[in-house]
Formats: C-alpha cells, sequence, structure tokens
C-alpha cells in the first residue's frame, strides 16, 4: 500500500510543482483571509483574546476546503482518477496518497500562516511549540481525512463545489472546535496541560475514527 | 480445508446476462457475450446505447445491478486487485497527466502496475508510439494524435489480457487512426481479447472478430465474423425494439 502511495504523492508534488496553481491560490486565500481579519478586529496593535486561534484555523479550513477541490478537480480534467483506481493496488492505497499530497500542501501553508497571524494579532503562538505542533498537526489530518473522502465521493457530482464544504464542516465541528480550543489554551500565560491533553487526545480520537472509516469505506465508495 | 484460489489468468471472459441501472434508469439491460483471448469485440451503437457503461463495468469499477461478469473462472465481484492487472483499459478521456512528460506518465503507470523496470517499459512503450524523441515534453503540448499514442501504450504498457478501448478513433486523423488499426491487429495476434466500443462504423468493417449491437441499453443483435457491417447495423436498429 505505502508504494502505491508514496507513487502517487510523488506524482502530486511533481505536478504542482510544475505548475504551482494549488499551492499559489491556496495560499493566497489563506493570506487573505488572516488579513482581512486583522484590518477588522486589530485595534492598536492587539487583536481579541483568543481571536488568534479562532482566525487560524478558519484560514486553515476555508483554504484546506479551495485545495482539496482543485486537487480532484485536476483528477476528474482528464479521468486519471479512473486511471489510478483502474490500478492493480487495494484501493485505499490511492486514498492514502491523494491525502498525503493535501497534508502536504496544507502542512506549507500552515508554515507560513502560523507566524503570521502570530505578528499581525502579537499571539503567543509560538511559545509552546511542541504543543501547536501536535494540535495542528492532528487537527490538519482529521480535517484532511474527512475532506479527501468527500472529495473523492463528489468527484462526479456536478455541484461538487457547493457539496464540498457543505458536508465538509458540519462532519468535521469537532475538529474545529479542539483545534480552536486547544491552540486558544496555548496562547494563555501559564499552560494548562489538562486541558490541551483533552484537547489533543479528541483530535487524535477523531483522526483514528475517520482515518479507519475513509479506508474501509473508499474502495466501495469508489467502485460504484 | 481450504479450496485452492482461483487463476488470475484467464482466456475468455464473460457477460452474462448483465444489466444496470442507475436509480429508475436503465442503461445496460439483459446483456451477453463472451470475449475470447485473440479476438476483437466490437460493441456498436448510438450515443446512450451502454456501451460505456458495459466497459466501465469490465474494468472492474461499476458493479452490474444483476448478471455476472467471469475472468476465466472468476467473477468481478470476487476479484483481488491483482485481477486489474490483467485489464488494460483506454478511455475516451485519455487518462494522461498534462503536466508531466510522456516519459513521466509512462514511467508512473509502469510503476503503479507494479513493473520491476519501469524506466525501460517507458523507453520501449514510447518507441512503440513512434515518440521516442519526444518522451520528455509535456503531454501538455501534443496533438490529440500523439495524446493517444501515448494513452495506447499507457493502457498496454502491463501487457494486459483483456484490453478495453472507448471511442478509440475518436478525433485522429488518417495516418494515426491506421496506425491504432494496425496496433489493435497485432495485439490480437498476441493474443488479447479485445472490446471496442465505436460508432464509426466505417473502421470497426473488417477489424471485428464478432460485433454487438446495443440499442437503449439492450443487445439486439449478436454477429460472428461481420461483414457489410454498415446495412447488418440498419437492419439491427431499425428492427421494432422487443421490450
Amino acid at each position: 500500500m505505502m508504494r502505491v502511495a508514496w507513487l502517487i504523492l510523488r506524482k502530486d508534488l511533481t505536478v504542482e510543482v510544475r505548475s504551482r496553481e494549488i499551492a499559489y491560490t491556496t495560499l493566497f486565500f489563506a493570506v487573505s483571509c488572516v488579513l482581512v481579519f486583522a484590518f477588522a478586529l486589530v485595534r492598536e496593535g492587539r487583536g481579541p483574546e483568543d481571536g488568534a486561534a479562532g482566525i487560524l484555523w478558519i484560514a486553515v479550513m476555508f483554504a484546506g476546503n479551495l485545495a482539496l477541490g482543485r486537487t480532484f478537480e485536476r483528477e476528474r480534467q482528464s479521468e486519471t482518477l479512473r486511471a489510478l483506481l483502474l490500478a492493480p493496488a487495494s484501493r485505499p492505497a490511492v486514498y492514502v496518497g491523494k491525502l498525503l499530497g493535501i497534508l502536504v500542501l496544507l502542512f506549507g501553508t500552515e508554515l507560513l500562516l502560523v507566524p503570521l497571524v502570530a505578528l499581525l494579532f502579537q499571539a503567543r503562538l509560538l511559545a509552546h511549540p511542541f504543543w501547536l505542533i501536535a494540535i495542528m498537526t492532528t487537527g490538519t489530518v482529521g480535517f484532511a481525512a474527512v475532506g479527501t473522502l468527500f472529495a473523492a465521493m463528489l468527484v462526479r457530482a456536478r455541484s461538487r463545489d457547493v457539496l464540498l464544504p457543505v458536508l465538509l464542516y458540519p462532519i468535521t465541528v469537532p475538529v474545529i472546535i479542539a483545534g480552536v480550543r486547544g491552540t486558544a489554551t496555548l496562547l494563555q500565560p501559564e499552560l494548562e496541560t489538562g486541558i490541551i491533553r483533552f484537547w489533543f487526545a479528541l483530535l487524535v480520537t477523531f483522526d483514528v475514527v475517520f482515518v479507519t472509516l475513509a479506508l474501509w469505506t473508499f474502495e466501495a465508495v469508489m467502485t460504484d | 480445508m481450504t479450496s485452492a484460489a482461483p487463476s488470475l489468468d484467464f482466456d475468455r471472459v464473460t457477460v452474462d446476462d448483465v444489466s444496470r441501472h442507475f436509480g429508475r434508469r436503465r442503461a445496460v439491460s439483459r446483456v451477453s457475450f463472451a470475449a475470447a483471448r485473440g479476438a476483437i469485440i466490437g460493441l456498436l451503437g448510438p450515443n446512450g446505447a451502454g456501451k460505456s457503461t458495459l466497459l466501465t463495468m469490465l474494468a472492474t469499477l461499476l458493479r452490474p445491478s444483476s448478471g455476472t461478469i467471469r475472468y476465466g473462472t472468476l467473477q468481478a465481484v470476487n476479484a483481488p486487485p491483482a485481477l486489474r492487472a490483467r485489464i488494460g483499459v483506454l478511455g475516451h478521456d485519455l487518462f494522461l497527466y498534462p503536466e508531466l512528460t510522456a516519459r513521466e506518465n509512462l514511467k508512473f503507470f509502469a510503476a503503479l502496475y507494479g513493473l520491476r523496470d519501469a524506466d525501460s517499459a517507458a523507453r520501449a512503450a514510447l518507441e512503440r508510439a513512434g515518440l521516442a524523441d519526444r518522451g520528455n515534453d509535456l503531454v501538455a503540448g501534443f496533438s490529440r494524435g500523439m495524446r493517444q499514442r501515448v494513452a495506447l501504450e499507457r493502457a498496454l504498457i502491463h501487457e494486459p489480457r483483456l484490453v478495453l478501448l472507448d471511442e478509440p478513433f475518436t478525433g485522429l486523423d488518417e495516418a494515426s487512426t491506421s496506425a491504432l488499426i494496425t496496433r489493435l491487429r497485432s495485439l490480437r495476434d498476441s493474443g488479447a481479447a479485445i472490446v471496442l466500443a465505436t460508432h464509426d462504423l466505417d473502421l470497426a468493417d473488417g477489424l471485428l472478430d464478432e460485433a454487438v449491437f446495443l440499442r437503449e441499453g439492450r443487445m439486439v443483435q449478436l454477429l460472428s465474423r461481420p461483414e457489410g457491417l454498415r446495412s447488418a447495423y440498419r437492419n439491427a436498429m431499425t428492427r421494432p425494439s422487443q421490450s
């Protein structure tokens, strides 16, 4: 499975390095989103308490939705998704390959977003780097795991651009809440490890459940 | 006691009373035929006759609503992923990444099909396509005919036993069409079973070993060694429907 997933990831990265279409649009959208909130909410160099956490996750989710849609639109244009499904590999390997490609894009976006939000909102986002990485990673994996499954399912739907966020955001509400609350905890002067552990555990549980569910259902979902 | 696993090698693909419905719409209804190795079977019919749906089911991308498709003794519903290594598909869309070069496309699919030496396989495929000198060019810059040649070699790179082609002559000039027909005949001679969906009767005439005429999802006639395909097709299509 991992050989096929790696092949698909490498192919996706090669295509993206050539076109840079998804990386540029995702980054531009995410940065615009943060800038709009910064102009609206930051007064005298300070944003609302915990606001940075919410704005960081809003930007990640919106940009992630854009990246998911475009990634599968690219596979739809030449029907290459069908070619991937025709390969003699287990179909969940195709899911893992596409998921890894989305994760690389989202982690790249977050690398830019975290310092930008920290700077514009004067937020102490980088004060606890270990917990920040843990919360961002698990939250992003949960969001991308559900998003990759839905984006693949909707690839033939006529209203896929509308349906993807309509389906994706309600299901990923636990990720959004845990991500925002976990990140907001990191902004407090005193780190409350118990609280952050709780949100982290919730995110890990969500990841395990939805990655397992996606691997289990992908074959059936893509065959019919 | 364990029973022996069924062989993935097959000499014949059998479509037995297969139907496929999408909601209330009947795309394919009770179609039966067989495709043996060393034969070219044509699925002929107007748009919406169910040709592409049948090919999609043969490619294992869609399950029949009823009836069975068997690859040798193996039923499609029980088929392991490895069965797909015996099937090659050239769709109406070419399944190529325009942002990759012809060589990268072929190498990617060779690796995906588990070929040990993907580099050599891609090089050989480029030579067969007559594009050895354009291998490092992006597919986005190719003409339709060149893309079709790369796509055909992509579909055949793993030497499949069953080759499924959906409207392979679309958009090809005379030279490319002639090259494709030659390639299909050589594939037949090498023992592949070929199922070809087309509505171009002139090109299909003289190429097919069997012709399956489809109309509104139903098989209206099966002809062996068809001659005078156009008049047989006209007769079959104008005959009153038995629904």
